[in-house]
């Protein structure tokens, strides 16, 4: 029996080694870190749009002349709407009860005559509010078509449009309102949270489960290269899905990365070791798998999927909802990943994110440190 | 080999360990003091819940004493637990093996992980591995490797590094009986020639006779410790072997049991094997046998009838007494086959779990199927439940078609699976009134059957208990209480011996005698091989394939030769193992 034997180094290689090996062999880490990726990327980018594009209208014009034909044209042109025509009021609630169109704008009989007379056109609109969000932008479209509609009538007319208060808008970062632009990047972070704490979680728990970590546990291996050989192949993992779910934002969808690639690499690092933390840390709890998983979606996948303005915008949540949202790391990442990507490298943001998932990751490290023990109870 | 010179492998003055589970507090040991001698095999014995296993991983510093001392090769566990882990190779129950791993990634990370330089590997891994017989595995998935191939892979990962003290918790339990020849022989060479410390716990009774010392826990406290012989050595004069060819051996066994000159009596090969209460000769005029022919034979002690004298002191066991009340139908004895299997297979994917299996059962009879785990055993038993369908030939139950009546011979069958498969968090009387309503049964019939089951099985004291918080011998008894609960004229039972300590085992098949004596057909799998002499019939099964069938009598008499004047089952099975390794040209 010799003295000497391998030390750290040796047992960390071990521990890598066999992880990396685990995770090439299983198809449901790869699926959770390759496949879920693509599927909500494409999910999001295509499936789901906040913007209001091509929505059902019935237009419905009382007494058809020149210009409630051009009225119809601007709105057959738009490619915000695709309005049908009927002749009748009755008939365009009926369709709108029966959800075939989302709204109805009604020429009354007047409308030509008040056009000349006053130069004001009122258009009576009727919209379906189950979707208040719809809605609303919907609202703003027709008003919108409306008085380009009017300004180019007056322009043709040789007279002046006067409305009580003009407005100038402008849209800053994403000119086109693609919320597409907004939505990839925020899903970033949901997906490096799933590879960070729900996969690390799983496989803690398998190896609870199958009976392998009291195996390990009872080797010369220290808790802490345990823990850091579990840690970077899933690191990997992980900043592997952050990779690829930057390509496909920028090639496939075409979102414009303003920022710097490096300062987002960066941030991904710190955000992803906040994820393992999370990760490691519902292990020491759970130690079955369909618990872990549980938890894992619970307080990580969720949380990073509703509370990190990734969809719903913080701003507009309840302040006690608000309060919970700066305990979700995601949240913090989210804001850093929407302005590299739309705005560029505005530093006080970036930086005070950071601060932010720095002081989480050192939170989460030191209640993993006290936790994480070499002992079966 | 002693080595006198060295200090104790293990010692423990005054050890104590509670755990909390729910409102209740478990004293897993309370106020041990042992000492386990270096270079030899000590057994750890014990029924379930002895304490065992948690000796065995206080000593690998995975769990932290409440009260005493505990020293691993001169050190102190709770202080220095990562150099006791330098030190000693622990095999955990379910050793922990990387399936989707190879044979050889997974030496390799357990080499890695003692820090095995690399320039001493080549040599030990060629040593383990020929050791264990897996040198030409070395590129299969540890999953895809047999139940007895996978413990000896855990074996090795456990010695990449030569320790000085090896703990073996239960290394055989679930092992085919030669994987588990194999093991023993890998451990004994071990002690011999390099000459490593060994504490192994084991609830095969005949292992303890192989080890040097024995140490008996039951409920958390030494009952002793010494060689096996010291254990056995005072029931000198009080063992004996009884024929009587005019009865069969199990009612034998059930009136000599039943005598108050007896203090336990078990069926052993082709008789009935007596420990009796008090020295001197032994005393059957009361024995209801046809009394010409009763044939006794003085034997030597052995360390199970010791253990069970001992256990018995501690608490009651009933062997002879508290016969369940008679099912209501009694059915006839005759030749009629109950369950016919021709030609049945069972495919998952490319895997045949089962592949052409014939056997009739006749009604009224115990009839086996044994072999070791992934035999093909559970699959056949299942599909005979009508749980999953064949892939090919004839299952009839009953005489049922499972193809196209599985309900109607479900309903004539009693089914006890191999894990606990009762509501853990609902009490024993609430289980037993839903199992009785799942069965269809209303009204006085309901309430009669729920009554039978609690007196029947002495379950009435635990009537309230959850009985997920049972000892495992009760939740025996409530398992299959309730699947007598409708009564039926077959009784399947699956593995139901499977990690019962030797006292449950020996109340379990005195249950399982009273009702074949009242005409139920039980078809019992297991891995045991000395139960296979409570049979009537059996079937020996291996790799999803029949090896023998016959009575037990005929199977062992077909290995009888000069070496082995009276072979054992086990003898028998190892027999049948090797002659089909050697057609097939493959280890088992």
């Amino acid at each position: 029996m010799s003295a000497r034997r391998g030390g750290a180094l040796m047992r960390l290689r071990g521990m890598v080694r066999k992880e990396s090996l685990q995770i090439l062999r299983d198809p449901s880490s790869i699926a959770i870190a390759f496949v879920m990726p693509v599927v909500l990327l494409l999910l999001f980018g295509y499936g789901v749009s906040l913007d209001a594009r091509h929505i059902p209208l019935a237009m419905v014009i009382e007494r058809p002349d020149a210009n409630s034909a051009s009225f119809a044209a601007a709105f057959q042109q738009s490619e915000y709407f695709s309005p049908r025509r009927f002749d009748s009021i009755q008939d365009a609630e009926q369709a709108l009860r029966e959800r075939q169109v989302d709204g109805i704008v009604w020429l009354r009989g007047d409308f030509s005559r008040r056009l000349l007379a006053a130069g004001d056109a009122p258009v009576g609109v009727i919209l379906n509010g189950v979707d208040a969000n719809q809605a609303r932008i919907a609202s703003g479209y027709i008003q919108g078509a409306w008085q380009r509609w009017l300004q180019t009538y007056m322009a043709a007319q040789g007279r002046e449009l006067t409305l009580p208060v003009g407005m100038e808008q402008r849209v800053w970062f994403n000119p086109a309102l693609r919320s597409r632009n907004f939505l990839v990047p925020g899903l970033v972070a949901v997906i490096m949270t799933l590879i960070g704490a729900l996969l690390t979680a799983l496989v803690v728990a398998r190896e609870w489960e199958r009976g392998t970590m009291e195996a390990l546990m009872v080797t010369p291996i220290r808790i802490g290269e345990l823990l850091l050989g579990k840690l970077l192949p899933y690191f990997a993992l992980g900043m592997g899905g952050m990779l690829l779910s930057v390509a496909m934002a920028r090639w496939q969808f075409g979102v414009p990365l303003n920022g710097s690639f490096w300062l987002l690499l960066a941030a991904s690092t710190l955000f992803m070791l906040v994820a393992l933390g999370m990760g490691l840390l519902i292990s020491t709890v759970a130690r079955n798998q369909f618990v872990a998983g549980q938890i894992a979606i619970l307080v990580t996948f969720l949380p990073a999927f509703i509370l990190s303005g990734f969809i719903f915008d913080i701003g507009s949540m309840p302040a006690p909802i608000q309060l919970i949202t700066h305990v979700v790391p995601a949240r913090y990442f989210v804001a850093i990943l929407q302005t590299l990507f739309l705005a560029g490298d505005v530093w006080p943001v970036v930086l005070g994110n950071a601060a932010a998932l720095l002081l989480l990751l050192l939170i989460f490290f030191a209640v993993l440190g006290r936790k994480a023990r070499k002992r079966l109870e | 080999m002693v080595n006198a010179g060295l200090p104790a492998a293990l010692t423990c003055q005054g050890l104590g360990k509670t755990f909390a589970s729910g409102n209740r507090v478990i004293q897993a040991l309370d106020g041990i003091d042992l000492t386990v001698a270096p270079g030899r095999i000590t057994g750890l014995i014990g029924p379930d819940g002895a304490g065992k296993t948690t000796l065995m991983r206080l000593a690998a510093g995975l769990l932290r004493a409440d009260a005493g001392e505990l020293r691993v090769l001169d050190l102190d566990v709770s202080r220095e637990p990562l150099a006791v882990q330098s030190a000693i190779g622990y095999m955990p129950q379910r050793f922990g093996l990387y399936e989707d791993l190879s044979v050889q990634e997974n030496l390799d990370l357990y080499a890695d992980l003692q820090g095995v330089l690399a320039a001493e590997r080549r040599g030990r891994y060629a040593e383990l591995l020929h050791m264990v017989g897996l040198a030409r595995f070395t590129a299969r998935l540890a999953g895809r490797l047999s139940g007895g191939m996978k413990q000896k892979l855990g074996l090795a990962c456990t010695l990449v590094r030569p320790p000085r003290l090896l703990l073996l918790d239960e290394p055989t339990v679930g092992v085919d009986p030669v994987s588990r020849r194999e093991l023993w022989a890998i451990v004994q060479r071990l002690v011999r020639e390099e000459g490593v410390s060994v504490l192994l716990s084991t609830a095969y009774l005949d292992e303890a006779e192989r080890c040097d010392e024995v140490i008996l826990l039951h409920q958390g406290r030494l009952l002793g410790q010494g060689t096996p012989a010291s254990f056995s050595e005072p029931l000198a004069g009080r063992c004996y072997l009884v024929n009587a060819p005019a009865i069969s051996k199990r009612r034998l066994q059930m009136r000599l049991a039943a005598l108050p000159a007896v203090a336990d009596a078990i069926i052993q090969g082709e008789s009935v094997r007596v420990v009796a209460r008090a020295a001197g000769p032994l005393n059957l005029s009361s024995l209801d046998a046809g009394p010409a022919d009763v044939e006794i034979r003085p034997v030597a002690p052995n360390f199970e009838d010791a253990f069970i004298i001992r256990l018995q002191g501690e608490h009651d066991v009933t062997t002879g007494e508290s016969p369940p009340p008679p099912m209501a139908a009694t059915m006839a004895n005759d030749d009629a086959a109950v369950i016919r299997v021709d030609r049945v297979q069972r495919r998952f994917g490319e895997f045949y779990a089962v592949k052409d299996v014939s056997f009739e059962v006749r009604r009224g009879e115990i009839f086996g199927l044994l072999g070791a785990n992934g035999a093909g055993k559970s699959t056949t038993f299942r599909m005979l439940c009508g749980l999953l369908p064949a892939s090919g030939g004839r299952l009839e139950v009953a005489g049922h078609d499972l193809r196209r009546a599985a309900a109607r011979a479900r309903g004539r069958i009693g089914y006890m699976a191999q894990r606990f498969s009762l509501y853990g968090n609902l009490t024993v009387a609430q289980n037993l009134r839903f199992f009785a309503s799942a069965y269809g049964l209303t009204g006085q019939r309901w309430r009669e059957r729920i009554r039978w089951a609690l007196d029947g099985f002495d379950l009435a004291r635990h009537a309230d208990m959850a009985s997920g918080d049972l000892p495992l011998g009760y939740k025996q008894r409530l398992a299959m209480a309730a699947a007598l609960m409708h009564e039926p004229d077959i009784l399947f039972l699956d593995e139901p011996t499977s990690g019962v300590d030797p006292l449950a085992r020996r109340e379990f098949w005195h249950r399982i005698n009273l009702l074949a004596e009242q005409g139920v057909t039980v078809l019992v799998t297991t891995h045991f091989m000395d139960e296979a002499n409570y049979c009537d019939r059996l079937v020996i099964m291996a790799d999803g394939e029949v090896l023998a069938q016959g009575t037990p009598a005929a199977t062992k008499a077909r290995f009888r030769d000069a070496e082995r004047p009276d072979p054992t089952m086990e003898d028998a099975f190892i027999a049948l193992i090797e002659q089909r390794a050697q057609t097939a040209g493959e280890p088992a």
